[in-house]
């Protein structure tokens, strides 16, 4: 097996705040290796979004800061970079897309012109992106990249491409914004994506359209991606691997059939219960009671112990680590392995 | 066969365009001769992506909005025929739930303000006096899980699910008959959606309740509806029972939709 | 479902303190507003005390003393002494209160005049809207002082008459922005929950759309003093604003500039004042617009 594309390795970080410093990532463990989709799910607040934002170093500091941990990608330590080696990789190696598709694009530009920039500023670290003759003139390198974002458009599945290039953002649906900012961040040929709740905001049969736009992309370029979002139903369809974040944790991960068909954790059975199935009698759904820990002074030992029904004394003592309960599938619950006898039983 | 409590019948809506200083926009027609019949006591449902004309419906139940051309019965009563004090009336006794928990409370007034606000309006016809709301309030509250301690506090000082809640305590405040539910949870976390699904169950059967819910979350209107309206682009395109729809969608958008719902499950 | 009952709600203390102590806190980030708020602080002090404090109170209230005309600031008068030997330091303290009243009264009246025009045109929109507005940008086209002068000069001086003849040329700013502000609130999502109540259009814009267009105005309030009261010196200035022997900024330095060259401190005092004022009230705008209202800081 080759080395993981990226591996983040205890990643602890806080944030300040008027109330104090929230601990808001804690322990974080993800490996993604090429060729991977792996899903990043939980409820508002569990640090999703600030792991995806953290690998590229997108967070401000302060308030942000890393108190321990390393964040590998491609074997460097982005922690440890200079900023400048960050941000050489934003764009390139590391692309991102982000929920809100009117709000990345610039509405002064057309479309073109957006994509063409960020061809030229990617070819200035790969030359071989533009397909142009080395010693190519300013003239030559513009119309190589604009053939490219015209091919890139295509390949994201945006009809008539070449005329769409003169177009502003105004004039693109929602869904046909979100293609265009895959297609952005597809340009500099990067290894890893990271998408963030890339379909909250659009309609649930064009979502579907971008869920498989971007499984396509994965299986034709055999890249890593990172997909976060709320929703178990995205990720049971899309991903190949999933990690479901509680609280600054990731408390259960592994292959998506396994998490989805046996899940280990009390946190994402509680989470699966209070999604209406096709089976879920009317007034059976499970809500899950209390509320997200305050992450200023977070509960001792397991963060989820005060709203789980599995709870015992040993539970507050210490942060329970990641079991490994077979085939890739890990369980940060100290009760993990007699539940499972329990239910072979 | 008892009278529907609401009848929407053949209902449009045309907007005109805009007159610009590069001449007339195009007309958009938001609605196109919609029916719908919603039976007292049933939970009815309203399925649409953006720009299908569900707000525009939704504001013209609410008269906020006069359709084009068409007819909107509340028990068997043209809101168009109405007076105002009749339309205000009707007002108690039709009200609604938005989507935005965070956006629909005035963050400048207390819960209690809020609550009671409904009895302060409709004081004519409900005739509470001062103290007898605020009883009325810490009901509402205890009914939908909260408390009269949450009285005297603000809006932020809730989470979004404790928010929807003050919003359901509030539409409930006039005692209404139906209850239009805009994308209800459709802001909330999945754990906390479900606490407030269940307590919508839970006063539809204590307080017999007719909901009109409207939603693009298909998973949502299957557990809470008895039978569904798909629009689209302003048209009706299929109706009836929720099973069978989900079953076996007639019409090729509705099969598109019910295949394109991301279900927890692995796919084969 | 009861469970949520005993949940505490993610504030434990009381809203109102609760809220304060982190408007503070923010206010508190920024060095320059404290700087504001304490010159603020200062002005106000001297606009209720300043006449009681002032070293030689018979001259503030018009006694002269020819025998010590001009003198240098000394001991015995800090900024020295005017054409009449009235000690300077003692008619800037006590001109404070005249200067930072009339300049409140005059952003006071200009509010609510404007906030009513406002709020009006924004709520009912429509020709009235556009009456209401169009009448709005008329004022804004006559030069304010010149407005001020011509009322002034019809109404006679005076300071009542100076205060109304300002705030009659202030008020559009504030017309502009309440209505602006009026239009956007209208759309929220909480105004159309009271319309689909049944709420009355008086309850809907006193109850929910005024108390949320708050914030704006008073952040305008604070800004426009200093220049409320740099626009009653200038009336003062050219004479058609209070009358000596009552002490006021803008008359104190009309007075002292045809010694200018060679007595200096008649004309620094005042002069040092106005700059203070304008510039403590501004800096506390600023600090306000970013505890209440942070949106408007782009």
């Amino acid at each position: 097996m080759d080395a993981p594309l990226l591996a983040i390795r205890d990643l602890h970080l806080t944030m300040s705040s008027f109330d104090g410093e929230a601990h808001v990532l804690n322990g974080i463990e993800l490996t993604v290796r090429r060729g991977e989709i792996w899903g990043l799910v939980g409820e508002s607040g569990c640090g999703k979004s600030l792991t995806g934002l953290s690998i590229s170093r997108l967070l401000p500091s302060p308030p942000a800061r890393y108190l321990r941990g390393e964040i590998r990608f491609e074997g460097r330590d982005m922690l440890k970079l200079p900023i400048s080696a960050v941000v050489a990789l934003r764009g390139k190696k590391i692309g991102m897309i982000f929920q809100d598709p009117t709000t990345n694009l610039n509405p002064a530009y057309r479309i073109g012109e957006q994509l063409v920039d960020v061809a030229l500023a990617a070819a200035s670290h790969d030359p071989t992106i533009l397909d142009c003759p080395p010693r190519a003139g300013r003239r030559e390198r513009k119309r190589a990249a604009r053939r490219l974002a015209a091919a890139m458009l295509d390949r994201v599945g945006i009809p008539n491409p070449e005329a769409r290039l003169d177009n502003y953002p105004h004039e693109f649906s929602g869904g046909m914004r979100q293609r265009v900012l895959i297609a952005m961040a597809l340009i500099g040929r990067p290894d890893l994506l990271i998408a963030d709740e890339p379909t909250t905001a659009l309609d649930v049969s064009v979502q579907a359209q971008i869920l498989k736009l971007l499984k396509g992309t994965v299986a034709d370029h055999d890249i890593g991606v990172i997909l976060i979002t709320h929703n178990l139903g995205v990720v049971a369809q899309t991903c190949t691997n999933v990690a479901v974040m509680y609280a600054g944790n990731i408390v259960e991960s592994g292959p998506v059939a396994e998490v989805i068909e046996r899940p280990a954790h009390p946190y994402t059975r509680a989470l699966m219960a209070a999604i209406p199935t096709k089976e879920t009698r009317r007034g059976a759904l499970q809500g899950l009671g209390g509320t997200v820990p305050n992450l200023i002074a977070p509960p001792p030992g397991c963060r989820f112990a005060p709203r789980c029904p599995l709870t015992i004394p040993a539970c507050t003592r210490a942060l329970p680590p990641a079991v490994d309960i077979g085939a890739g599938h890990t369980a940060a619950c100290i009760r993990v392995e007699e539940e499972r006898a329990a239910v072979h039983a | 066969m008892p009278e529907p409590i609401l009848v929407i019948d053949n209902v449009s809506k045309v907007y005109p365009g805009r007159r610009g200083m590069f001449g007339r926009s195009a007309e958009v027609q938001a609605l196109k001769g919609i029916s719908i019949a919603v039976d007292r006591g049933e939970s009815f449902g309203l399925v649409g992506e953006s720009g299908s004309g569900k707000t525009t419906l939704t504001r013209s139940i609410l008269h906020l909005e006069q359709p084009t051309s068409g007819r909107i019965l509340f028990e068997g009563r043209d809101l168009a025929t109405l007076s105002g004090a009749e339309l205000r009336r009707l007002r108690a006794r039709v009200q609604i739930v938005f989507q935005d928990p965070y956006a629909s409370l005035n963050p400048r007034m207390t819960v209690q303000d809020i609550v009671t606000e409904p009895m302060v309006v409709h004081q004519d016809v409900l005739g509470l006096g001062g103290r007898q709301r605020t009883e009325r309030a810490a009901e509402l509250l205890s009914l939908v899980g909260l408390g009269p301690q949450h009285l005297r506090r603000y809006p932020h000082e809730f989470s979004g699910g404790q928010r929807q809640r003050i919003c359901i305590a509030r539409a409930l405040a006039s005692g209404p008959e139906l209850l239009l539910l805009d994308e209800p949870t459709s802001a909330l976390d999945v754990s906390v959606q479900a606490q407030v699904l269940n307590l919508l169950c839970d006063l539809q059967d204590r307080l017999g309740l007719t909901y009109f819910f409207i939603s693009h979350d298909l998973a949502v209107v299957r557990y809470l509806c008895s039978r569904v309206a798909l629009i689209y682009r302003g048209e009706l395109v299929e109706e009836g029972e929720t099973g069978r729809i989900f079953d076996a969608p007639e019409t090729e958008y509705a099969q598109m939709l019910i295949g394109a719902m991301p279900e927890v499950s692995v796919p084969r | 479902m009861t469970d949520l009952a005993h949940e505490p709600a993610p504030a434990a203390e009381s809203g109102g303190s609760d809220r304060l102590r982190r408007a503070l806190f923010r206010f508190r980030q920024s060095r320059l507003s404290v700087i504001g708020a304490v010159i603020v602080g200062i002005v106000l002090f001297f606009t209720i005390f300043g006449t009681f404090l002032a070293p030689y109170p018979d001259q503030v209230a018009g006694a002269v003393d020819t025998a010590a005309r001009f003198q240098p600031p000394s001991a015995a008068h800090p900024f020295g002494t005017n054409e009449l030997g009235q000690d300077v330091l003692s008619l800037v303290m006590a001109g404070t209160t005249v200067s930072v009243l009339a300049g409140f009264g005059v952003v006071l009246i200009g509010t609510v005049i404007g906030t009513l025009v406002g709020a009006v045109a924004g709520f009912a929109g429509g020709w009235t809207d556009e009456a209401l507005m169009r009448f709005t940008d008329l004022t804004l086209t006559i030069p304010s002082l010149i407005l001020a002068m011509a009322i002034a000069a019809a109404l006679g001086p005076g300071f009542v008459n100076m205060v109304i003849a300002i705030s009659l040329s202030w008020w559009p700013g504030y017309a502009r922005l309440v209505r602006g502000e009026v239009l956007a609130a209208r759309e929220e999502t909480y105004v159309t929950a009271a319309r689909a109540i049944g709420a009355s259009p008086r309850r809907i814009l006193f109850r929910h759309i005024l108390p949320n267009v708050v914030s704006p105005i008073i952040v305008k309030m604070s800004l426009d003093m200093g220049f409320a009261i740099l626009t009653v010196a200038g009336l003062g200035f050219i004479g058609i604003g209070v009358r000596p022997p009552t002490p006021e900024w803008g008359t104190l330095l009309s007075l002292s500039r045809s010694y200018m060259p060679d007595y200096w401190w008649t004309a620094m005092a005042p002069g040092m004042a106005m700059f203070l004022a304008v510039f403590g009230f501004n800096l506390l705008g600023d600090g306000l617009r970013d505890v209440l209202d942070p949106k408007a800081r782009r």
